[in-house]
């Protein structure tokens, strides 16, 4: 057997890619449900920590910049492997998915608080001032008037955000979820041939190339912070 | 509460610990002085390149900027360490954590330089050309150092995901501060070392948090 034949034979063998198909398809909509579970609920709880801070109590957002700055310098993994081994010893059990998406959301909405307060602080005052004098509520100036604004301004970053922490699904393999990788890692050494990797590889492509693309799409026509 | 204080801050685990998860911050420093130089290269290289005047090669620099921001980096780490050997490329845990952190950080360095790039003004590159600068020398001091501080805060921002991406070295067994933290949790049967390794990366990344929320505040008013 030449050395290009034994490469194809290594990466790309037809008989495992139609063995491991169901498994990477499996995996891939493991990988969606996680991701779409994660990017709602991060999204949703970061907007209600911003808006809670925009009421400026002191404690509250002395609270929230703790947990945003501990979940912005934490790496994702030393936070999964802390959850995951750790309840348990103090008598909370949690599937390793319910622990995944938990940590991921945390994460997401830490970073996502910190984009929509940017976007909330970029609204001139005059806004504020002008709403509040025609008899608009504190509240009713920030969800009619500021947030409208502020978000169109934090979509670039955000979407960039959110598919960076969409990617870290795949820590999910480490304790076991199964997930793309974890699915192709397996058959991997099941099948002793780096076939199940590359059909893993090119799973996050398909689902990952159209978004990313997308991003950069949204980063032209927003246009964040040009100087 | 006792129970709490036993499993996740239990001291005298962590001080067993410690010489162990202190061989592990080593190994996490010794990584990022790879990776985050190695990175910021590569990154000015991807942008610059993907700048060029040849549409075919600005293209195909755009195109591996998306092929590595959209592999997550694990499953790169771990193609390049388990799937490389299957082409007879057998590399050490170090060789395969530096050679995937390398493709990913300096794909997303390279987006950061490129839109450092673009948001510095053409009349800087006409005005520099027409003072008699080459165009290199035009690049690397008028243009690129405006470059570089507009986008600071997004450069500093990558540096912590570099920081925080090495963590992931310890799913190809090499050593660093969360692989021993890890290997202690499963000897002792016990958080506490994991709680250590993460109150290091606090102390070290905290800062740098703090940092990039005061330029980006400073930048987007």
């Amino acid at each position: 057997m030449g050395a290009w034949s034994r490469f194809l034979d290594a990466f790309f063998n037809w008989r495992l890619i139609e063995r491991y198909s169901p498994d990477i398809l499996k995996g891939t909509v493991v990988t969606i449900e996680i991701a779409v579970a994660v990017v709602v609920t991060g999204i949703l709880f970061g907007l209600a920590l911003a808006i809670v801070r925009a009421f400026r109590v002191l404690t509250f957002n002395t609270l929230i910049v703790i947990f945003v700055d501990m979940f912005r310098a934490l790496p994702p993994l030393v936070l999964i492997l802390l959850v995951y081994f750790g309840l348990p010893n103090i008598g909370i059990n949690l599937p390793s998915f319910a622990v995944l998406w938990l940590v991921l959301a945390l994460v997401l909405a830490a970073f996502a608080e910190e984009i929509f307060w940017a976007g909330i602080l970029s609204i001139p005052k005059g806004q504020w001032e002008a709403a509040r004098s025609t008899g608009l509520s504190f509240l009713r100036t920030l969800v009619y008037i500021v947030l409208p604004q502020a978000i169109r301004l934090t979509v670039p970053p955000l979407t960039n955000r959110t598919i960076a922490i969409t990617k870290n699904t795949a820590l999910g393999t480490v304790i076991g979820v199964g997930e793309i990788l974890n699915q192709a890692t397996s058959a991997q050494s099941f099948s002793g041939n780096a076939t199940p990797l590359m059909m893993g590889a090119f799973a996050y492509l398909i689902l990952f190339v159209p978004v990313v693309a997308f991003g950069r799409f949204l980063e032209t026509r927003f246009g964040w912070r040009r100087v | 509460m006792d129970a709490i204080l036993q499993q996740f801050f239990n001291l005298e685990v962590m001080e067993q610990a410690f010489p162990l998860i202190l061989g592990g911050l080593k190994q996490t420093v010794i990584i990022c002085l790879i990776v985050v130089p190695l990175g910021l290269a590569g990154g000015l290289a991807f942008a610059l390149i993907s700048l060029s005047r040849l549409r075919t090669v600005r293209w195909a620099a755009i195109a591996a900027i998306d092929f590595f921001r959209s592999i997550p980096p694990l499953v790169l780490l771990i193609f390049v360490y388990a799937g490389l050997p299957f082409a007879g490329f057998r590399l050490s845990p170090l060789a395969a954590v530096a050679i995937s952190f390398f493709l990913n950080t300096s794909s997303y360095y390279g987006e950061i330089y490129r839109a450092g790039i673009e948001s510095v003004g053409l009349g800087q590159w006409d005005a520099a050309r027409s003072s008699g600068l080459q165009a290199y020398q035009t690049l690397a001091c008028v243009v690129l150092p405006q470059a570089v501080r507009n986008v600071l805060p997004d450069l500093v921002s990558n540096t912590v995901e570099v920081v925080k991406l090495t963590s992931l070295a310890s799913v190809v067994a090499l050593p660093e501060l969360l692989y021993s933290a890890d290997m202690a949790r499963s000897v002792t049967f016990n958080s506490s070392p994991i709680v250590l390794a993460a109150v290091i990366y606090l102390a070290m990344l905290w800062p740098l948090v703090r940092l990039i929320s005061r330029l980006e505040r400073r930048i987007a008013t």
